[in-house]
């Protein structure tokens, strides 16, 4: 039994190979055994309506089995194997089989499916990453694929995960998912936590672990603090960290804990990602796809405006907005070249500056987060966390005085690329790769508009950003950020920063509503980066003054 | 002791005093400056502006520059440079961007003359040009440098770096016109400040920010730069390409790099991170710092010599927020606490061993060498001052090479090389592996074999295989004795042999049992093959020339017979009598510990494991029984796997570990499997036997072992046509789409295996070029190429 689970396995794997022959065998001996499956169960006779909970084991494996060849038949990025998929399962639907069928449409929930690349469709170079993705993993994940539109950026974030993850460091391979387990939970990102959940079982984690972090070492207990404090209010303390490296047997090593903190750090801001984007859960995981036929009731409101198809309401709603809205782009443009221009006439004293930054910090508190209107379901999740009512708090609003991070005093260059490269080599290099990357992407264009320059558009979001975490840059003018965002951008930003499982796909449509999806996913990888730096370089601070 | 009085002679030449002193400032600092006269030192940071007198015995706080309630971002300091030829005139850098001048001899308590607030960004550095009064220099985050006429009410001139940040800006002290810069991409300008279009030249210096740089106060043509990569590097810029001519690599990110006054090879070197001590280096010396100082308790921000001329004093400040003035005669010096003894194990047995000359001269009666070392002529015409020169080291290195008597580690390859551990039934596998052992002269590994199959193989086979063989003692050729070349001095490690088999009697007379010893003196005179014939049990089973006990054989086989009339229970009680074993061989092993210098030889006559004396005990009771069922054996096979690691004899315990597999894998903890995995793999690698080592890794049952040949498994190709690497396909280039490994032989492209030579790195097929080369030994390309391969 183990050793033909193993060779299940392998065969999977060896559908990521990069030589069609070995694929070719692969698939076959798949379509091998799920023939010899489907004809030990004979066809369910179609009138019984299959109750998935009460079938029998041969059954529910072969769902999943059928599950993943759905999965394959639509991301594989070999054109061969989807197509064999595709065959396969046909074949098995004619033999009486229910095959499933994915829910929802697309990667991305916000994202209408035929914006997004086709794993069909793409230029030789994303072909790559993709196959190299595909390889590694086994999968071509919904986040992949969204931010296949960004492959400069795609390369660079799959070559650090892929290193957090799989290549050498002080965690253990279970940990590190355990930890990304822990992270995304804390922000009730049921995606990442399926996910990895799988991940964490394959490379042999004790599954008592994922009934709770009781269940847990006490070592990963004690990270649960940290946890918490970074994803919400990263401000954390000297005796925090030596919380956690003092604590005799559990105590953690300061490698460790970097690359914990890492870890920590990506999951949190990825989970902003998943919400900001709207990512929509693996076809092959549970809720990605389904037995049932489809009728018609089931389909709600908002699956068909976000189909493939014009939904009218769409169109009737956009109808409506264009008028008000044509506009918008040409005012941000305007804006911007007249502060590029008036920057060097009218000069604003310092404490005018020192009040802009504080006027910001505060308003960006007053940014109501959203009203508590759709919750995501998420599979109780809650379990991988404590105390759930603790969430992002704003600065001086609760009378906790936090002092000003200033940048010029401890930066992600000078600083923070430093201790973490010393601590874990390479891994300061690939995250200084991804932030530059994240940084100065820019394509010269704005919404239907050409060559323009972006530059300062993109320093005000990330600025913003770090302006709600605290952090101050004093070259910086302040003043710029509220001439550039507009409130509902800043909504946007702050719920997806701050509480992104309150993000909604109204507030992505409501912001720079003429932009591309391309541009809005771009506005997410920005703000993604910015936040895991700002939680980075809080932490990153703290271990220093451990350290000194 | 010697070097201190001297040091004090040589500061009576100085014309300034102090001693080391510090003192506390309120805030951190970010930089410091000193006067040209040396006599006042200014602390710049986020939230301190002061100036400070030098004094002999302290620091006298003269001014603080930061005035007004609410001090604007203006005071908030990244960089302070106080003018070389003015002294009134300061530069500071503030961190909003803005360049400030303060003139001293004003009049008002707000001392800020000339605000510039042209760069959008934080500015990291200001320089005054060392001759010229009013002309200043400033480099910014935003990408710019900027050079300023203090006459005039903006900048005269902007240079464009075209690309983000400068780090560092520095006019060069002899070219009038020349400065350079260095940025946070890891390249290095040079410009002319007469062209603000162009710069003259560019070179990229580090991987990473480069965050300081230096021109040299007296060699025109030299540049020290230091970057985050942890490395200081000093160029030749004399030259049409800037040459890298010293290298010094230090342990964190360089901040800031000065050059010692008066002396053309030192700098000093302070870091941005974790490191907070001050190196002084000498830069022909790269891995030992010259001089340290360790006083400050957080990361060194500012480091400046007090004057010019004087290379005895030197200023810093710091995170910790003390100001310190540091005395060349206090630094410790990390060559005196350097051990200059080295030690080293070749692969095959071989020491080598360097220590210092002195220590060992001794010994070997030869020459010291009176006075110091007279080889390194001195150069300074005045007394040369001992403190001011690296201690020269100069060790002697011995290599002392194994002996050839102990057969060096050839036996650990060949067995490697022979051992089976997979692939044939267990049975096969132990007869087989016993067979290598025995041919290479270890009966004792060879036996433990024998023993093992007959542990471990069905009950119902135990009459078929052949007879065990036991009372062959063992042997473990270490490599413990050396003769030493070098010195002459042959070390007698050989312990007397009469001593050895005093003790060896002790062993046998408390086990009483006087057949052994008969069998160690048969032992050794049955090495040759006609032993045989002196037994009467020698029929054609036992085709081997081991000692073979009779009375062994006669309790084997009547333990079988008897087994048959008794009744089952009767084994229970047998069974724990057994359990007292490990003291026995617990006895051998301390016996054993007692005497670590054995030679090879004598570990060859003395060396008892815990399975042979497992099998004496039997002997002496009979109840060796074919049908105890194999776990029975596990907790004496345990002790004989660690026994063997501990021993040095990895290999035994990781082959029989993988032979016997489920048998006995659970009976030994996860960790010290992988620890002996990792040995075992770890010296496989080492003599290179990567076959061996990558079968083991692949027959490992640890997930950690296993996954060692999961990792780097990556090939680069670059394609053969345009050189580029390959990135999609390994035989097809993405660039210039042509098929790239093409087979010489068939001329069809290769998808498999792709054999080439390293030489003219043509190639194809495997069977092809193998089929070619049979035929001939020229490139089957027709390259003319003898091609080779291994």
């Amino acid at each position: 039994m183990d050793i033909q689970d193993q060779d299940a396995t392998a065969r999977w794997e060896a559908l990521g190979s990069r030589d069609p022959r070995s694929r070719g065998t692969a698939m076959e001996h798949i379509s091998q055994e799920v023939m010899r499956r489907v004809e030990s169960i004979g066809p369910i006779p179609a009138t019984v309506p299959s109750p998935l909970a009460t079938a029998g084991h041969p059954t529910s494996d072969l769902n999943d089995i059928l599950a993943r060849l759905l999965m394959l038949s639509k991301r594989c990025p070999f054109d061969d194997v989807r197509e064999r998929c595709v065959w396969l399962l046909q074949n098995v639907q004619d033999f009486g089989v229910r095959i499933p069928r994915p829910l929802g449409n697309g990667p991305s929930r916000f994202i209408p499916e035929k914006e997004i690349l086709q794993v069909s469709k793409v230029d030789p170079r994303t072909q790559s990453i993709f196959e190299d993705a595909f390889a590694a993993l086994g999968r071509l994940d919904n986040i992949s694929l969204v931010m296949g539109f960004h492959p400069q950026y795609l390369e660079s974030f799959l070559r650090t995960q892929h290193y957090l993850l799989q290549m050498d460091g002080p965690l253990s391979l279970h940990y590190r998912h355990y930890i990304g387990i822990m992270a995304a939970a804390r922000h009730q990102c049921s995606y990442l936590v399926n996910l990895h959940v799988n991940d964490f079982l394959q490379v042999g984690g004790d599954s008592k672990w994922l009934n709770g972090l009781d269940g847990a070492p006490q070592k990963l207990q004690a990270l649960g603090e940290l946890n918490k404090i970074l994803a919400h209010r990263p401000w954390l303390t000297k005796a925090h960290i030596e919380h956690l490296l003092k604590a005799e047997e559990h105590s953690w090593s300061l490698a460790e804990l970097i690359h914990a903190v890492v870890l920590l750090t990506h999951y949190h801001s990825l989970a902003s990602f998943t919400f900001g984007c709207g990512i929509t859960p693996e076809i092959h995981s549970d809720g990605g796809h389904t037995f049932r036929p489809p009728s018609l009731s089931q389909y709600c409101v908002c699956d068909i405006a976000n189909g493939n198809g014009h939904g009218h309401l769409e169109e009737r709603r956009g109808n409506h907005q264009v008028s008000e809205v044509s506009g918008e782009v040409e005012v941000l443009m305007e804006r911007m070249k007249q502060l590029q221009e008036c920057r060097d006439e009218e000069e604003a004293s310092q404490e005018e500056m020192a009040t802009r930054f504080e006027r910001e910090k505060t308003e960006s508190m007053l940014v109501a987060t959203a009203e508590d209107e759709e919750c995501v379901p998420s599979r109780d999740v809650s379990r991988h966390f404590e105390d759930p009512s603790y969430g992002y708090k704003d600065f001086s609003r609760r009378g906790e005085h936090v002092p000003t991070f200033r940048v010029q005093d401890y930066s992600w260059e000078d600083h923070g690329y430093s201790l973490v490269n010393r601590l874990y080599p390479d891994v300061g290099q690939l995250l200084d790769e991804k932030f530059q990357m994240a940084y100065n992407l820019t394509y010269n264009t704005m919404a239907m508009h050409k060559d323009v320059d972006t530059t300062m558009l993109r320093r005000a979001i990330w600025n913003y950003i770090h302006c709600m975490f605290g952090i101050r840059y004093d070259d910086y003018d302040y003043g710029e950020i509220n001439q550039l965002l507009d409130r509902s951008f800043k909504v946007y930003i702050k719920t997806m920063v701050c509480s992104p499982e309150k993000t909604t796909k109204r507030m992505y449509e409501s912001f720079w509503r003429q932009f591309q999806h391309s541009e809005k996913v771009h506005v997410n990888l920005l703000l993604m980066e910015a936040r895991m730096q700002a939680e980075l370089l809080y932490a990153l601070r703290a271990i220093t003054r451990y350290m000194t | 002791m010697e070097k201190m009085s001297r040091v004090t002679t040589a500061l009576g030449s100085s014309t300034i005093s102090g001693r080391t002193m510090f003192c506390h400032l309120d805030a951190p600092a970010n930089a410091i400056s000193v006067c040209r006269d040396a006599t006042q030192v200014v602390v710049a940071g986020r939230n301190i502006f002061k100036i400070y007198g030098l004094e002999e015995e302290q620091f006298v706080e003269k001014l603080n520059l930061r005035v007004g309630r609410k001090p604007s971002l203006n005071f908030s300091c990244a960089d302070v440079m106080w003018h070389q030829m003015e002294e009134n005139l300061l530069a500071t850098a503030a961190t909003n961007g803005a360049v400030v001048t303060w003139n001293l001899g004003k009049p008002s308590r707000n001392k800020q003359d000339q605000l510039f607030t042209e760069h959008k960004r934080t500015v990291n550095k200001v320089c005054f040009h060392p001759t010229e009064v009013y002309m200043l220099l400033s480099g910014s985050q935003d990408g710019y440098m900027k050079c300023f006429d203090l006459r005039k009410k903006e900048s005269v001139s902007t240079f464009s770096g075209q690309s983000e940040s400068v780090r560092d800006v520095q006019f060069s002290m002899k070219d009038y016109f020349t400065f350079a810069a260095s940025f946070e991409n890891g390249n290095v300008q040079l410009w002319d400040i007469r062209r603000p279009d162009r710069y003259e030249r560019m070179f990229t210096a580090h991987t990473g920010p480069v965050f300081c740089c230096d021109w040299h106060p007296d060699d025109r043509g030299w540049l020290a730069t230091g970057g985050r990569d942890k490395m200081v590097k000093v160029w030749d810029m004399t030259t049409n390409r800037a040459k890298e001519i010293y290298c010094v690599q230090t342990i964190a990110s360089v901040a800031r790099v000065k050059w010692r006054p008066e002396r053309k090879w030192h700098l000093a070197t302070c870091s941005m991170m974790v490191d907070h001590n001050i190196y002084v280096w000498d830069i022909r010396r790269p891995f030992i710092p010259f001089a340290t100082f360790e006083e400050h308790k957080d990361v060194t921000t500012g480091i400046v010599w007090r004057h010019q001329h004087d290379p005895y004093f030197l200023l810093s400040g710091s995170k910790d927020s003390t100001l310190y003035q540091h005395m060349f005669k206090d630094a410790s010096r990390p060559v005196d606490r350097a051990n200059p003894e080295g030690l080293c194990f070749g692969l095959f047995g071989d020491l080598a061993f360097a220590a210092k000359e002195s220590l060992i001269s001794g010994d070997a009666n030869r020459k010291p060498y009176p006075g110091g070392d007279r080889r390194y002529p001195i150069f300074f015409f005045k007394k040369p001052d001992l403190t001011e020169q690296f201690a020269h080291v100069s060790s002697a290195l011995s290599v002392f090479e194994s002996s050839l008597e102990s057969k060096r580690m050839d036996w650990f390859v060949k067995t490697a090389r022979l051992y089976l551990l997979s692939g044939k039934p267990f049975a096969e596998l132990c007869d087989h592996n016993a067979k290598v052992a025995k041919e290479l002269n270890r009966p004792q590994v060879s036996t433990t074999w024998t023993m093992l199959r007959i542990m471990f193989s069905d009950p119902a086979n135990l009459s078929t295989p052949g007879p065990n063989h036991i009372g062959k003692l063992g042997t473990l050729p270490l490599m413990n004795s050396f003769s030493m070349k070098e010195m002459g001095m042959g070390t007698e490690s050989r312990l007397d042999r009469s001593k050895g088999e005093s003790r060896q009697d002790n062993i046998h007379l408390e086990l009483g049992n006087s057949l052994i010893n008969s069998n160690n003196d048969e032992n050794e005179e049955t090495e040759g093959s006609e032993g045989q014939a002196e037994y009467m049990f020698g029929d054609a089973e036992l085709d081997d020339d081991d000692l073979y006990s009779m009375d062994m054989f006669f309790s084997l086989v009547f333990s079988a017979e008897e087994q048959e009339y008794t009744l089952p229970q009767e084994a229970f009680p047998l069974r724990h009598e057994i359990m007292d074993n490990p003291l026995a061989p617990e006895h051998l092993q301390q016996d054993k510990a007692d005497s670590p210098q054995a030679s090879g030889n004598e570990a060859e006559v003395m060396c008892l494991t815990p399975i042979e004396s497992f099998s004496l005990i039997s002997i002496s009771q009979p109840l060796f029984s074919p049908h105890l069922p194999a776990p029975f054996f596990c907790p004496v096979v345990r002790e004989m796997l660690s026994h063997y690691a501990e021993q040095g004899d990895v290999q035994m315990a990781v082959s029989v570990l993988i032979v016997l597999g489920d048998r006995i894998r659970k009976e030994i903890d996860d960790l010290t499997q992988e620890h002996w995995y990792m040995s075992y793999i770890d010296l496989l690698q080492r003599f290179e036997l990567w076959n061996v080592s990558n079968e083991v890794i692949k027959l490992s049952t640890c997930s950690a072992i296993t996954c060692l040949n999961q990792t780097s498994t990556t090939l680069h190709v670059n394609c053969s046509n345009c050189k580029r690497p390959m990135s999609n396909r390994g035989w097809i280039c993405d660039r210039c789409h042509q098929c790239a490994s093409v087979c010489a032989v068939c001329h069809h492209v290769v998808k498999g295996l792709f054999v080439w030579c390293q030489g003219c790195s043509h190639g194809g097929h495997l069977e092809h070029v193998k089929n070619w080369l049979k035929s001939s030994s020229h490139c089957p390309a027709g390259c003319g190429h003898l091609c080779e391969y291994t």
